[in-house]
């Protein structure tokens, strides 16, 4: 018998699935999504899938994801599928893809960095390596892994 | 292949055959640096020199480069006599001395804010340090003295001394001369070795493998250079170690009797006690040559940039 997911489709919105079992919690944290975030929002964890063994998959009703928060959830969670929903139905379906430059969405580490003064320029990284990533900072051109960054 | 309204922020943004022509352009400038011809390339044009840290070398032979190019040069050393004093930053200050200049040269503490320089100014930015990060035109005019003293880099055994975690000149270098396939040989004390990213950029780059050695004595014997940076005090966390440690790496008349007899000694400057001061005066020493030598790099990167070469 198939088994059936406990969480009902969402109208509007959007889904993220195939994310690695466990970086589910993470996806929401990227994207900002915990307390004062009211629209509807399913985690659901360690799911079955053929795939990849076990996922986690996001459910965000009533959202859109921009370029940037694509880019920065490719960073934890690279294979991973971006769907967007409308009237139930899946009207565009795309694999998350670590891109080469990361522009205004993370902050240096670097306190030395021109990036984390009062001048008015966004942050951009180069991902110089993407198993595991490793980004180059375009101003202080320091290398850093990726959990310096996140 | 043309270098017109370049910025030069990071040596990583220089080709090989680019650094060449500089190379090969520095050479025809230097009876002009030297002063004993005069050239007026540059007549008419304005380099501003922003230096918000202190600097001697590099500020004054930037000048030195533009007055024997002909031109002028306007600029301060510290902010205290500028509006930053009153709160201005970078971007506003960019903005208004592009508009009085027309190549920018700028020393500041901040990593990463002569990248920002260049993306403001529509007037080519020359980086002069930015903080630990960046410093390509110690780096050019290191690889010029090297070639003028030893007559080549290819296949020479250059041994790199002192603290190669944080000296930003060391780690430009280091990729530098990767590039043109000289042999590295790294000296530091334990704990200021070569940081893993600078190690795998060679490899990957160049197919290069430094030997790396924390004995001096180990690593000097073959070196055709020795390029020695200061190792300073607040690295370590014990003094009595700091002062064992800049002894144990200190180039002496001593330990030099252990190398080549042809080797040379080059140093960024300016040196404090990691050079014996009877070294100064062997043949060996070739320091202050060094400091000549960013006159002509830099005649004939103010040249290139602005197309009159």
């Amino acid at each position: 018998m198939k088994e059936e997911l406990k969480v009902k489709k969402i109208k509007d919105g959007t889904v993220i699935d195939h994310i690695k079992a466990g970086l589910g919690k993470k996806v929401l944290d990227i994207l900002g999504i915990g307390d004062g975030f009211s629209n509807t929002t399913a985690l659901l964890m360690n799911v079955p899938s053929e795939k990849i063994g076990r996922k986690d998959i996001v459910k965000i009703e009533n959202k859109t994801l921009k370029k940037e928060e694509v880019d920065k959830i490719a960073l934890i969670a690279p294979n991973a599928t971006w769907n967007v929903i409308k009237d139930f139905k899946v009207v565009r379906k795309s694999r998350i893809e670590i891109p080469d430059m990361l522009e205004g969405i993370l902050k240096c580490p670097n306190p030395k960095c021109i990036t984390n003064s009062n001048e008015p320029i966004k942050p951009n990284f180069i991902i110089e390596e993407k198993e595991p990533v490793r980004l180059r900072c375009n101003y202080c051109e320091r290398l850093f892994d990726l959990k310096d960054v996140l | 292949m043309s270098l017109k309204g370049r910025d030069i922020i990071s040596i990583r943004d220089l080709k090989k055959d680019e650094v060449e022509l500089i190379l090969d352009s520095a050479e025809k400038m230097e009876s002009y640096a030297r002063g004993e011809k005069v050239l007026k390339l540059m007549e008419g044009k304005i380099l501003g020199t922003l230096f918000f840290e202190p600097s001697t070398r590099t500020r004054l032979s930037f000048t030195a480069a533009m007055q024997r190019l002909g031109g002028q040069v306007m600029g301060f050393s510290g902010t205290s006599v500028t509006s930053i004093a009153k709160g201005e930053n970078l971007t506003d200050t960019i903005r208004t001395v592009e508009r009085y200049c027309d190549i920018i040269v700028i020393r500041h503490p901040l990593e990463g804010s002569a990248r920002l320089a260049a993306e403001v100014s529509s007037k080519p930015v020359i980086n002069a340090g930015d903080g630990a990060n960046q410093h390509p035109t110690q780096t050019l005019l290191d690889l010029y003295t090297i070639k003028k003293v030893k007559g080549r880099i290819k296949g020479l055994n250059i041994a790199l001394l002192g603290d190669l975690k944080y000296a930003r000149t060391m780690r430009s270098l280091a990729c530098a001369l990767a590039m043109f396939d000289a042999d590295l040989t790294l000296i530091s004390p334990r704990g200021l070795e070569m940081t893993s990213d600078i190690l795998s950029e060679i490899e990957n780059n160049y197919g290069k493998k430094p030997f790396q050695t924390n004995d001096i004595d180990a690593g000097l014997r073959k070196a055709d250079v020795i390029y020695i940076c200061r190792i300073q005090k607040e690295r370590f966390e014990d003094k009595y170690e700091a002062e064992k440690m800049q002894k144990a790496f200190r180039i002496t008349p001593e330990v030099l009797s252990q190398c080549k007899d042809e080797v040379a000694i080059l140093h960024p400057l300016p040196k404090v006690t990691e050079i014996d001061p009877r070294v100064d005066e062997m043949k060996c020493a070739k320091y202050f040559d060094q400091t000549f030598y960013g006159v002509p790099v830099r005649m004939a990167l103010l040249a290139l940039i602005s197309g009159v070469m």
